[in-house]
């Protein structure tokens, strides 16, 4: 009944409540100026007005993730995502939903004409709803927000692996930033598979731009350096900074076999007087 | 009944491995190249693996076992070619065959076995 009530206020003054939450959105967005033109801002209220009005008459007001909600629900999915590629932050975006909030108190309370106990029971249906509605913005603005991480993270991945040809059958792979095991098994891959390609015989992994080396970095590193053994190349780690070879002798990490220069210049001096290749000075 | 061909070239001999290993191929191998390399006085075994997209850890095993063979009947052995991902595989099951020499192509291994034979028997030298 008191459901039914909300639902005729919200349809008898949706013309007033779009004007006055659309004035409010335009004017709270100020900081926003630039991303999101108040023609935008307009469109994207009379859209969630259109679709909320019919969700509301529904009476379903306890819980939005019934089928009434579907299409609310989609909406403010979409507008997170957009707002997260057009950069807005998480409260910026949850303001959508919360300056809705003002807008209906206002035309309750002028609707209940004084009834002051289905008036509190209305406004608490209403913030109930609407603070459902806005963490669900929130939700969504977040999981947009951790795809986006994740791609670039991804692409990182695959920007961070270069594999360089320094000479005739010497390669060189410059290493920077922490090494885990989902970066060290791309940088094993593209590097044994660049070893096949240019029928290379010498690789040097330069370590001078990762800042730590545990255990497990040492691990990965011996790994990569059996498995190109393996395929018949040789390999050099340079770039060893002093802390480092601290603690690796430290952490106990056996690494002979492996061939460790200071840094790339040596190792690259290595690398051609193993391939038989001299230089004299004029 | 298959078994893989094992060719002679000079005082070496070549092995390519192109098909399904299984337990039986593997055995008769072992005994075909054993018996070659006494017949034939070979002083190197190439063995050319490139061919090969899938390892398990008997073929693993079996490829250190035919160089330990070969090994006390004075041929040295260079396993050639190892595919990227064969390479990733047997590291992680552990299998970084010790004392087996390694070379990216049946070129390089047929250059590593030459230089060997020059140095003479010094074994320390074949490890480049």
């Amino acid at each position: 009944m008191k459901n039914t009530t909300i639902s005729d206020a919200f349809g008898k003054r949706r013309a007033d409540i779009q004007a006055i939450w659309t004035k409010q959105l335009t004017s709270a967005a100020g900081s926003a100026k630039g991303r999101l033109s108040s023609t935008e801002l307009e469109q994207q209220a009379r859209q969630f007005l259109e679709l909320f009005h019919p969700a509301v008459q529904s009476n379903q007001l306890d819980d939005i993730n019934g089928s009434e909600w579907l299409e609310v629900r989609a909406f403010l999915e979409d507008l997170s995502r957009r707002r997260v590629l057009a950069g807005f932050s998480s409260d910026e975006t949850a303001l959508f939903i919360f300056s809705l909030k003002r807008v209906l108190f206002d035309i309750l309370k002028d609707e209940s004409a004084g009834d002051a106990m289905q008036m509190a029971d209305h406004f608490w249906q209403m913030n109930v709803l609407l603070d459902k509605l806005g963490l669900h913005t929130v939700k969504s603005y977040q999981r947009t927000r951790e795809e986006v991480i994740n791609r670039q993270q991804h692409e990182l991945l695959e920007l961070s692996t270069p594999v360089v040809k320094l000479w005739d059958g010497i390669l060189a792979l410059p290493m920077i930033g922490t090494l885990d095991s989902a970066r060290t098994q791309v940088v094993m891959e593209s590097l044994l598979q660049k070893i096949v390609e240019t029928e290379s015989q010498i690789a040097i992994i330069d370590i001078t731009g990762v800042p730590t080396v545990d255990t497990l970095v040492a691990q990965h590193l011996i790994k990569t350096v059996t498995a190109l053994r393996l395929m018949g190349a040789d390999c050099i780690i340079s770039g060893v900074r002093p802390q480092i070879a601290q603690t690796i002798v430290h952490l106990g990490v056996d690494l002979h076999g492996v061939t460790t220069k200071a840094n790339l210049a040596d190792a690259l001096a290595l690398a051609l007087k193993r391939s038989g290749i001299a230089f004299t000075k004029k | 009944m298959d078994r893989i061909p094992i060719l002679r070239m000079g005082e070496f001999l070549l092995v390519t491995i192109q098909v399904d290993m299984h337990d039986e191929l593997a055995m008769r191998l072992q005994d075909d190249l054993t018996n070659a390399i006494q017949t034939k006085g070979a002083k190197g075994v190439l063995i050319d693996i490139s061919a090969m997209e899938m390892v398990d850890s008997f073929i693993g095993r079996m490829i250190a076992d035919i160089s330990g063979m070969a090994q006390i009947l004075d041929a040295k052995t260079v396993l050639v070619g190892m595919q990227p991902a064969v390479a990733i595989t047997l590291v992680e099951l552990g299998l970084t065959l010790p004392g087996v020499a390694t070379a990216l192509n049946v070129d390089r291994g047929m250059q590593l076995l030459r230089r060997s034979m020059d140095d003479g028997d010094d074994d320390a030298s074949f490890q480049r």
